[in-house]
């Protein structure tokens, strides 16, 4: 007998938010409001503290929707090119310069708008060798937008300590100092302790509905959870998304009691590892379909978007617990430097993405603990041309997870470049692989 | 119970007849040419001749290579890694590290002791690890196939090829024979330089003996010895069939036992 499936309530919620987000951004300056744009690594709640009218865009999420919309990003990426940028570059990158330097702005369902609206000023984070460059490039197109960088490559979390720590709140409260400057604004440290609390609670709400994915059934596929993850991206700190997260957890709980899975025939669970190529989603679709494949996770969107507790002191073992908030913890937030203080300490310590990136080892360990947990049959890799940093472990990582027994399958592609994907080949792969593992396809 | 096993490559298409019991009863292997329906048509009757049959005796038609779909009477499909696969456990029962080169893509396999597939690499970008490389080195030097082989065997000392892509080899082929360096040295260089490139896939998995060496590009004797000298260890080739013919064979083996 088959699974029951149904569509999520919450569905048109997220739906709206996204929509919302873009919109917002591109309306700031008609009510004098501030807007600002960055990497979605960035320390979003420093920025809220400049009040309650501040309007991100975030590039990576932005890079993503782009690529989405093949037309929209096959131009871009043909201007940006035209103008000198490389191929093997940051394929969100490109997408983003592509349609600064088009003068072209997209919103979430495809339409575009002209001019591309600037930001006030650029506020990013330097970990991958992408960042700092991607916001002074788009500055310089953009005609001199101001540009702060924040370096955080302290090491991974497990290794952290207060010097490493201060270092990053040190560079934030300079930031604040700096936005002042250029925003004209005085800044409201209430509005950044609850932006911090928001922060943590989405990304804490947001591992917590990860785990749930454990289940059989899996409530939730992988293009679900695109949808779903990217929130925390766009703007963790704000109070909305907490809220929608909130919603989603009850509905997500309430699906595995109810035994409500993604698929009607749920045969084979796998996980996947990199940025998936966003505009061939249906490579998802494909397993699904015919083999009634369902993605219950990934590094990309569980190691991004959420908080979680990561190597263990000693650094031997990954745990995928979710982490704590403030409250949990007992930390009392009551003025910029206790804000500060933990917004770095949470995204050093708690953040995955930022924790892998310093050594295959890491990675290795949290990945073979995800298809463990998640009780995953195999993981299917993308050889991700698009993205440097996360593509860095990719084949060791593959190795040693086939030296431990677990099946792996790779295909290659770029997450934001449409003309680095060959379809064909990678259906191919993937039967391949299923017949190497006896998986039938569904009839 | 007869089949036939049909894998119809960018190149080069191939039939097997086979028994129940899995004897081959002819094979035929015939240029693609522009018209894959037909050509598969002719080799399928062409075997079926060579055998002494007749198409209503075949129970089951299994393709594979990159033309399966331009088979479109045959019952079912296997992959080119599995027909590949079980095509080179059946003609050596040893082979743990199957590697195929063909016409426009190189891949390796890995398969356990009893001949299933346990992981696999595919090289599929680029034309620079594959047989449409040799072909155009060959224009390049205007030898035969066979003296291109044979050349490698000849060089006295190696030299390096650095291009990765066929059009910038091209030139450095060129450069080379400006430069009045002898063909038997860069023949070794260009079979060096797809052996690299092709190992380099292989890498990707544990290699362990014994390797079997399959496609088109095995029957180079050049291309046999760089892959010994680069990988470090004994390489073998197919003895009795020809080793391009490995993956129809595959594909006829799942026409016996099931696709899966
Ligand atoms: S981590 Fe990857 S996607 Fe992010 S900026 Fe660096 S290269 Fe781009």
């Amino acid at each position: 007998m088959g699974v029951r499936v149904r569509p999520f309530e919450c569905w048109d919620d997220f739906k709206r938010y996204r929509m919302e987000y873009y919109r917002n951004y591109l309306e700031a300056k008609e009510n004098g409001s501030i807007r600002w744009a960055g990497s979605a690594w960035a320390f979003d709640p420093v920025p809220a503290g400049l009040g309650e009218d501040v309007y991100p865009l975030t590039g990576e999420p932005y890079g993503a929707t782009a690529a989405f919309f093949r037309d929209f990003s096959m131009r871009a990426l043909e201007t940006i090119e035209r103008k000198g940028a490389a191929r093997d570059l940051c394929g969100y990158m490109r997408n983003y310069w592509g349609s600064v330097a088009m003068d072209r702005y997209l919103l979430a369902d495809g339409a575009e708008i002209e001019p591309f609206p600037k930001p006030d000023f650029n506020f990013t984070i330097h970990i991958c060798c992408t960042h700092a460059k991607w916001y002074h490039y788009a500055a310089e197109l953009e005609g001199g937008v101001p540009t702060y960088a924040v370096d955080i490559s302290v090491g991974p979390g497990y290794l952290l300590n207060d010097k490493k720590i201060e270092y990053v709140v040190r560079q934030l409260e300079d930031a604040i100092q700096w936005m002042e400057k250029v925003t004209g604004r005085e800044y409201d440290d209430e509005l950044l302790i609850r932006a911090v609390e928001n922060e943590a609670r989405s990304m804490t709400l947001w591992s917590k509905i990860c785990k749930l994915n454990q289940n059989t059934p899996a409530p939730m596929e992988e293009k679900s959870m695109f949808s779903f993850y990217v929130m925390t991206l766009l703007r963790r700190s704000d109070e909305k998304v907490v809220k929608l997260y909130e919603k989603l957890y009850k509905e997500v709980e309430s699906r595995v009691k109810r035994g409500i899975g993604a698929l009607t025939q749920e045969q084979f669970r796998f996980v996947t590892d990199n940025p998936p190529p966003w505009p061939f989603l249906k490579v998802y679709r494909y397993l699904e379909e015919n083999y009634g494949a369902v993605s219950v996770g990934s590094i990309y969107t569980f190691g991004l978007g959420a908080a979680w507790l990561g190597m263990d002191e000693k650094g031997e073992n990954w745990i995928w617990e979710p982490a704590p908030t403030p409250e949990e913890a007992g930390y009392e937030i009551h003025d910029r430097r206790s804000a500060l203080w933990w917004t770095a300490m949470f995204n050093l310590k708690y953040r995955a993405s930022w924790q892998h990136e310093y050594s295959h080892w890491i990675r290795k360990q949290e990945t073979y603990q995800m298809v463990k947990d998640w009780k995953a049959d195999a993981i299917i890799m993308h050889l991700n041309r698009g993205c440097e940093l996360w593509n860095m472990s990719t084949l060791e990582v593959r190795d040693y997870l086939v030296r431990n027994g677990i099946s792996v399958a790779t295909y290659e592609g770029n997450m934001a470049d449409p003309r680095e994907f060959d379809e064909a080949r990678t259906f191919n792969v993937i039967d391949s692989f299923m017949q190497s593992l006896g998986i039938e396809k569904l009839t | 119970m007869v089949v036939a096993g049909i894998d119809v490559g960018s190149k080069m298409a191939k039939v097997v007849i086979m028994d129940a019991d899995r004897n081959i009863l002819s094979y035929v292997m015939a240029r693609t040419g522009t018209d894959h329906r037909e050509t598969s048509e002719t080799v399928l009757g062409e075997a079926l001749e060579k055998a002494g049959l007749k198409r209503d005796d075949l129970e089951k038609i299994v393709a594979t290579g990159f033309g399966k779909i331009s088979v479109p009477f045959a019952d079912d499909e296997v992959t080119q890694v599995i027909a590949a696969g079980r095509g080179a456990y059946f003609v050596r029962p040893s082979a743990r590290t199957v590697i195929e080169v063909g016409a426009e893509e190189s891949r390796a396999i890995s398969l356990d002791e009893n001949g299933n597939v346990r992981d696999f690499a595919l090289a599929d970008k680029c034309a620079a690890g594959a047989g449409s490389f040799v072909d155009a080195m060959i224009r390049y030097l205007e030898v035969t196939p066979e003296e291109f082989g044979q050349l490698a065997l000849q060089a006295t000392r190696a030299i390096p090829m650095n291009a990765q892509c066929v059009v910038f080899a091209e030139s450095e082929v060129v450069s080379l024979l400006h430069s009045n360096v002898p063909k038997a040295e860069i023949s070794r260089a260009i079979h060096d330089a797809i052996a690299d490139r092709v190992i380099a896939i292989a890498r990707r998995l544990d290699i362990r003996d014994d390797v079997l060496l399959i496609g088109g590009l095995a029957n180079d004797i050049g291309f046999i010895e760089s892959m010994k000298r680069e990988l470090g260890k004994e390489v073998y080739v197919p003895e009795d069939y020809p080793p391009e013919l490995i993956p129809a064979i595959g594909a006829a083996l799942s026409a016996v036992q099931g696709v899966r």
